[in-house]
């Protein structure tokens, strides 16, 4: 059940999308996000949505595994929508109703927005690993490193955070099992209860995460990890023309979108 | 009475997503009351899968579990009271050990059970005895303990629950030989004085060879066979093929069968090879 978590979880594969380069993906992404802002018509709702399903059919991402990252946050759609619904002036539905024609509106373009963010930033966890990721960010941020802000420490500890959640949740699904075997419930109870449930899963836990951690320190000094100072990659990150086209796309459609919103189309 | 069939069980891991998985399929077994059977298999072959679904923590996605006739996954009840009756224990157990102290790390079981204090206390006793865990650490936090007795601990944990049907995955895993014939030793005290069934899944096949009445060999999600040790063990072609070795014995009586030594074909532990030398010896002597 823990396994159901798909937020920000990479599905291999072998298409374009797969194939450019994290930095490109990472600038696409702040561009779709830009460009999904200025959308405040029909008609520029309905180009950020071609370009996300088209997005979406080059990576040949399933739309059910879409819907399942979107799943997590239909508590805070439905809010939305009820809330722009009955909190919108404007011409009455019906004669006496509170719901408005304007309202409807602004919810349908409200709860498309949220799925169009989380779908598009989601494009970029599906496409690209972990470690490419945060090889990018670093890559983007190098010229940060002037400043003194370090770079190199904090993306370092976010491919291992990153490395490590997956282990964590097969760690806890084991302790889970195992303490489920001894006849613990997690499922029934009251709220106190509940949490009292949950030490079973967190000592041990906590115990192994903090081994791990020992143990990962040990075997990083023993093969002379020393920080990011003249520190090289195995497989060095190039653009291609690929990546170049891409960004001509990206730069495009962010045109084509601050154009519509100076209409207000 | 506690007998499991298992009637075409299926499970898939991550179904319906790129990492969708066959971990086992079409598996129908009967396990006997009181049996003493082995499951061994390669790295992967589905082992682990397999026993969870014994005790419902997995829900099998086609076929069905039966605990003395009935389908243990027939509603919510049924799969929680099917934990007392088969205890699992894990592979590594000792990391699931949590409580302050060691008594009540070996209570959790019987008191999640919701039974009296006494007879809580007399369960953990007894089970401490049985794994050979000394009244002396009760007192003592588990976290601070040799691996071999933290495994001591775990076991007796799931002891303490009296199950009538015990299974082990690889519960020798990592210990030293003198700790690993004691584990196994506890074991059979155990099966012995409650007459549970028990199924241990393991890598040696030297100690399978020693204690099972029963071999149930999964290769690759399947049964490959399933038999006596000697049924099995004579298969020696077959094991090797499915990426297993045969226990030294066996290894040792094939070799000198190549070199005309007249030995039989069910031999596979160390007294049965010694027993057929000493016949060979004399056979030759008259
Ligand atoms: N939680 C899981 N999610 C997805 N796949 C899994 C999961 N657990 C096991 N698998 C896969 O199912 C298959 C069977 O695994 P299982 O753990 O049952 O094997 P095993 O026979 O116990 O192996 P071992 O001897 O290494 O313990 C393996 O290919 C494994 O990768
Ligand atoms: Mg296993």
């Amino acid at each position: 059940m823990l396994k159901d978590i798909t937020l920000g979880q990479y599905f291999p594969g072998n298409t374009v999308a797969h194939k450019l380069d994290p930095r490109t993906k990472i600038i696409l992404v702040i561009v779709y996000i830009v460009a999904l802002f200025q959308a405040n018509g029909w008609i520029g709702y309905a180009v950020v949505t071609a370009v996300t399903a088209a997005c979406m059919a080059l990576s040949k991402i399933k739309p059910s595994n879409m819907f399942k990252g979107i799943r997590p946050m239909l508590v805070i759609i439905v809010l939305t929508a009820a809330l722009n619904i009955f909190y919108t002036q404007g011409t009455p539905v019906r004669p006496g109703w509170i719901i408005t024609w304007e309202g409807i509106a602004r919810a349908v373009q409200m709860v498309l927005r949220i799925v169009l963010l989380i779908s598009g930033t989601f494009l970029l966890t599906y496409t690209t690993s972990p470690i490419a990721l945060t090889d990018g960010l670093e890559l983007l941020m190098n010229p940060l490193k002037k400043l003194k802000v370090p770079v190199h420490e904090m993306t370092i500890m976010m491919s291992m955070a990153l490395r490590f959640i997956p282990t964590l949740i097969s760690e806890t699904d084991k302790i889970m099992s195992a303490q489920k075997a001894r006849g613990a419930d997690f499922e029934t109870g009251s709220l106190v209860q509940r949490a009292k449930a949950l030490l079973p899963i967190l000592v041990p836990l906590f115990v192994s995460a903090f081994k791990r951690a020992d143990e990962l320190a040990v075997a990083m000094e023993s093969r002379c990890y020393h920080g990011g100072e003249g520190r090289t990659r195995m497989k060095q990150l190039r653009m291609q023309t690929r990546d170049y086209i891409a960004l001509a796309l990206g730069a495009v459609f962010l045109a084509v979108m601050f154009v519509l919103k100076r209409y207000a189309l | 009475m506690a007998e499991i069939i298992t009637d075409k069980l299926c499970h898939v891991y991550s179904k319906d997503t790129p990492f969708e998985k066959t971990a086992i399929r079409d598996i129908s077994l009967t396990i006997p009351q009181g049996q003493l059977a082995a499951l061994i298999g390669h790295t992967g072959s589905g082992k682990s899968t397999f026993i969870q679904h014994l005790n419902a923590l997995l829900q099998p996605t086609t076929g069905r579990v039966l605990l003395d006739g009935e389908d243990i996954n027939r509603d919510k009840y049924a799969r929680r009271d099917v934990k007392w009756k088969v205890g699992l224990v894990f592979q590594y157990p000792e990391y699931q050990l949590f409580e302050e102290t060691v008594y009540r790390d070996i209570a959790f079981g019987p008191s999640n059970m919701k039974l009296s204090k006494d007879e809580i206390d007399e369960r953990v006793r007894e089970a401490a005895a049985f794994t050979g865990v000394d009244e002396a650490l009760f007192e003592r936090s588990p976290l601070e303990l040799s691996g071999g007795q933290k495994r001591r601990i775990a076991i007796a944990g799931v002891i303490a629950m009296r199950p009538e049907v015990l299974i082990l995955d690889e519960p020798t895993a990592g210990l030293d030989p003198a700790g690993r014939t004691q584990i196994l030793d506890n074991i059979f005290r155990y099966r012995e004085k409650s007459g549970a069934t028990v199924l241990i899944v393991s890598h040696s096949m030297d100690d399978v060879a020693r204690f099972a009445e029963r071999i149930i060999v999964f290769d690759d999600g399947g049964i490959a066979m399933d038999g006596t040790p000697d049924e099995v063990f004579s298969r020696s072609q077959k094991l090797v093929e499915i990426g297993l070795n045969v226990p030294k014995a066996a290894e040792l009586a094939l070799a000198l069968r190549r070199r005309n030594i007249p030995l039989p074909e069910s031999v596979f532990t160390h007294e049965q090879l010694l027993d057929a030398l000493l016949k060979a010896r004399e056979g030759k002597a008259c």
